[in-house]
């Protein structure tokens, strides 16, 4: 309800999707007169975690997986123009065919690379 | 005034994310691990934001303008074509690897892993090396 409540905040003060690889996307690259917003809701999303801490103890490894899983999630989000916060809450809430076939392709690739990973081939 | 409102919809957001434990990479996999043992709470979460947003998304398709009153232009919502495909699929690759998208990866960068910061900057060059192939 809270994540929600924050593209319900965004959408009806700036008109913005709450789309987490868009709003990053565009701040790698954007003109500087609209960065504001993009880098206020950036911040945003990290002062939970620093004041009460994440409580993630541990991270995928070895660490060479947190690179490949990261340059296929940046591409990935960038080529279908959006993850699981554009498509999947902000398309989803907004009635699009278009994100929900986003949603349960990412979804159902997704859950045959746990298989592999899990209970499969890959080491 | 823009500024302001962005970063109170992050910090909803971002202690959404927290709250439900969705910045747990642990969570998350379990989530996808469907023929393993199960966690169905990133489902609950998702539906919970998705009904939460939706009379927002409502409000603005009538109105075109937020209450500040900028213009809002709402993505498509129809166009499905190869490209989408491709790359929701390719998300999907990366987020099954890792149990990591781009908003629980900004999140962690609070927690000091090495490794959050080995993602998030293999995420910005991911969606850097798309937007040089694009010019």
């Amino acid at each position: 309800m809270l994540i929600g409540a924050g593209t319900a905040t965004l959408l009806l003060m700036n008109g913005r999707i709450a789309g987490v690889s868009g709003i990053l996307g565009n701040a790698v690259r954007a003109a500087f007169g609209e960065q504001g917003w993009r880098l206020g809701f950036l911040l945003g999303l990290l002062v939970p975690a620093l004041i009460l801490g994440t409580g993630v103890a541990q991270l995928p490894r070895p660490w060479y997986w947190a690179v490949v899983s990261g340059l296929l999630v940046g591409a990935g989000t960038q080529i279908g123009s959006g993850c699981t916060s554009g498509h999947g809450v902000c398309g989803l809430a907004n009635l699009s065919t278009r994100s929900l076939v986003a949603t349960l392709t990412f979804m159902t690739s997704a859950v045959f690379t746990v298989l592999l990973v899990r209970h499969g081939v890959v080491p | 005034m823009k500024f302001l409102t962005a970063l109170i919809a992050g910090l909803l957001f971002g202690a959404g994310l927290l709250v439900s434990g969705m910045t747990d990479p642990a969570n998350v996999l379990g989530f996808l691990d469907i023929f393993g043992a199960w966690r169905p709470q990133l489902a609950f979460v998702m539906g919970a934001a998705v009904l939460t947003a939706a009379p927002a998304f409502w409000f603005v398709r009538q109105r075109r303008r937020s209450l500040l009153g900028a213009p809002v232009d709402l993505p498509d919502r129809r166009r499905i074509d190869k490209t989408l495909v491709a790359g929701a699929t390719m998300f999907g690759v990366g987020w099954g690897l890792s149990g990591i998208c781009p908003g629980p990866g900004l999140v962690l960068l609070a927690s000091g892993h090495g490794m959050a910061y080995l993602f998030m900057a293999a995420v910005i060059a991911g969606m850097w090396l798309v937007q040089l192939t694009r010019n």
